[in-house]
């Protein structure tokens, strides 16, 4: 259909060659594409430290997000053990194969049941790990990798993300400049996550859970790494 | 979906105003949106800095329309996807059933899209074979009961919870669920055997990344995520002016959409997908495919039509317009409805058909003031009253009387004297009671009110007595 494509963009260059015909316009998309500062970053975003973490909880909690902080990244287990016991939920999850979630202190939790790997649709309960949050409106910033795989926040209707304190930015336009450290082009998938799944498709009444989770938990942590020599379990 | 075309607007605006219903279902709108609107942008203090920075990004990208489509195609083909382009419904149409059919595909899920509404692509997926199911749950509402959407962003506002449970109890063939809580949950156990089934995903997009090829879906529910990443190909459709040259500036756009649309901080879920899965990944299409349709939109580039072509979609329009809330969605008989519906349908329809579109409204610029990219909706309504004008579209009657008036107006002797004529015969006609129950011509007015008529003299002749 390179027909089509040809006749479209005839008609635009028409339209749009009194303006400048010349090299300038060119000049200037290359211009564009190549900066990437904040085009404006409201005030709210501008927080650091203990007044991020406050802003971001306040606004996670504001969308039906359950927070909670953790001292260590070794007691993530409890904290979801606790947490699905509360909400009734069997002692069982999938988390993402991420290394990382490797010193979740799965150890201490023998009766909880947990599989590394990718959502089914018999799953009820999902954990991942964020690669950012972001102050600005609760949100958080989900990165699809092999060891991080997207079903895991959208098949369960339950989803638990562990989001280590680091990674917490201000606003967007942060998070991915970090992420355009990491890598030259995008992942697959990357999902900004505020709150629950919700709909109001009926009747205008807010429902939560009407595709994705019903539920989201979020544990902020201490870096596994900036904790220092921790004494090795076994697992 | 159903065949209306704008051409009825008048009849089926009459019988929108006697249906209760409808008016209970309008009424919760303009309680909602508007109010959660204003209390999220009075949240934050740069939302109209934002929306200058809105246009301007929108404005940049379609004066370098052409090389941004460029941009993107070579993006999207680095990250191994593929671009085509259609240059109207029906080649759209053409290129989705072809890449079904070579993808083998029996059932296809869909997020929301309005393009796939504005190409009509059910209809012709079902003429040949194929199953398209909606999974939002709005739109998914409206396929079983065979509409159109009713709004941008709640497609089924217009219809009651009553009608939802008499629906799902036909289709489902379950035991009516009457809460919310329980018919969403019902929605969710049907769709969620659908998506698992299906073998090609179709979404729409909010904004597309030149730099990148990145596609960005905004949804609440997450039937986007799902719609894209479980089937092995993926068929993103969206029209050609949704470009945004990089992530900083559709981030920008995406502050000012959610608060506009349902007055959220931020939408449930933005997910922005480059290209189909990479290798070591568990899941995500093996094929990822965009259809970029034209349909009009290159021929507004070049026009007083441009500015409209900045609209993000929001809805902020239709949820203040005082007409889209008396007579809703469905009287407009376009896929488009509302401020900016009135202004859209002419292009896709012609102006012929949808010259009513444009004549339905007061003026009163609520549109555009609650516009994100600040589109000067009445003034690109008013290019089209012009425009139908011009081409002679109007009935004789509406001619000649705006003729006379022009005739008139132009002679300022003469308007005075005719309008003291006027003013003296109705204050004759009215008596004692100084307001008329019946007027020849303005059946309109007097059908459910009567007309105050002029007292004594008009206002030159006062304001030469000295009268201040």
């Amino acid at each position: 259909m390179n027909e089509a494509k040809s006749t479209i963009m005839e008609r635009l260059r028409q339209a749009l060659a009194s303006e400048d015909a010349g090299e300038g316009r060119r000049r200037a998309v290359d211009a564009r594409l190549a900066r990437h500062e904040p085009v404006l970053v409201p005030a709210r975003a501008r927080v650091e430290g203990e007044a991020r973490i406050a802003l971001f909880t306040e606004m996670a909690e504001a969308v039906q997000t359950e927070v909670q902080r953790l001292d260590s990244f070794a007691e993530i287990a409890t904290a979801t053990a606790r947490y699905l016991r509360r909400h009734n939920l069997p002692q069982k999850l999938v988390a993402a194969p991420d290394p990382l979630l490797d010193a979740a202190g799965w150890e201490k939790q023998p009766l909880l049941r947990v599989r590394r790997g990718n959502a089914n649709p018999e799953d009820a309960v999902g954990m991942t790990l964020a690669f950012a949050g972001i102050a600005e409106t609760g949100t958080l910033m989900l990165v699809s990798a092999p060891e991080r795989p997207v079903m895991l926040a959208f098949l369960p209707e339950t989803c638990i993300v562990v989001l280590p304190l680091s990674r917490l930015d201000g606003c967007y336009e942060e998070s991915w400049a970090r992420l355009r450290q990491q890598a030259s082009q995008p992942p697959r998938a990357v999902n900004f996550v505020t709150g629950p799944s919700r709909t109001a498709d009926i009747a205008n009444t807010l429902t939560l859970g009407a595709h994705g989770p019903r539920r989201l938990f979020v544990l902020l942590v201490p870096d596994p790494e900036a904790q220092g020599p921790e004494p090795e379990g076994d697992a | 979906m159903s065949g209306a075309t704008p051409v009825g607007f008048r009849d089926r605006a009459r019988e929108a105003l006697a249906d209760p219903t409808l008016r209970e279902a309008l009424l919760s709108i303009r309680r909602g949106w508007p109010h959660a609107r204003a209390r999220a942008i009075a949240r934050l203090p740069e939302f109209d800095a934002l929306r200058d920075h809105g246009r301007a990004i929108k404005d940049h990208v379609l004066a370098h329309l052409d090389l941004y489509l460029e941009r993107f195609e070579r993006a999207v083909t680095a990250s191994g996807g593929s671009v085509h382009w259609a240059r109207d419904a029906a080649e759209a149409r053409r290129l989705v059933l072809e890449i079904c059919k070579r993808a083998g595909a029996r059932t296809v899920t869909k997020s929301k899209s309005m393009i796939a509404e504005e190409i009509d692509l059910n209809a012709w997926l079902e003429a040949h074979g194929i199953v398209p199911v909606e999974t939002d749950l709005g739109e998914y509402i409206i396929q079983l009961a065979g509409q159109r959407p009713s709004h941008l962003v709640g497609p089924a506002v217009h219809m009651t919870r009553e009608e939802i449970t008499e629906l799902f109890a036909r289709h489902h063939g379950t035991p009516p669920s009457e809460r919310a809580e329980e018919l969403v949950a019902e929605a969710r156990r049907v769709l969620r055997q659908r998506y698992l089934e299906a073998d090609v995903g179709i979404t729409g997009a909010n904004f597309l990344i030149a730099e990148s090829g990145s596609v960005i879906t905004v949804t609440n529910e997450g039937n986007a995520e799902l719609t894209h990443g479980l089937p092995r190909t993926q068929i993103v459709v969206a029209s050609i002016e949704k470009i945004v040259p990089t992530m900083e500036e559709a981030f920008t756009l995406l502050r000012l959409l959610a608060r506009s649309a349902t007055g959220q901080e931020f939408s449930t879920y933005t997910t922005v997908v480059t290209g189909p899965r990479r290798a070591e990944d568990l899941d995500g299409p093996e094929a990822f495919h965009v259809v970029l349709l034209d349909n009009g939109r290159s021929g507004m580039i070049g026009g007083t039509l441009r500015s409209m072509l900045r609209c993000i979609r929001c809805g902020a329009c239709l949820n203040h317009c005082p007409v889209y809330l008396a007579v809703g969605g469905h009287a407009y008989g376009s896929v488009y409805v509302g401020p900016m519906g009135a202004v859209l349908s002419p292009v896709l329809y012609g102006i012929e058909t949808a010259r009513a579109l444009p004549e339905a409204s007061s003026f009163c610029g609520r549109c555009e003031e609650v516009c994100p990219v600040r589109i000067p909706l009445p003034a690109l309504l008013r290019y089209w009253r012009e425009e139908a004008w011009r081409r002679q579209l109007a009935p004789p009657a509406a001619r000649w009387g705006m003729r006379l008036w022009r005739h008139l107006a132009l002679r300022p002797g003469l308007y005075r004297i005719a309008s003291g004529v006027v003013a003296r015969v109705l204050g004759l006609l009215a008596g004692r009671r100084g307001a008329l129950r019946r007027l020849p011509l303005a059946g309109g007015w007097t059908g459910s009110r009567d007309l105050p008529a002029p007292e004594g003299a008009t206002f030159t002749s006062l304001y030469r007595k000295g009268v201040r």
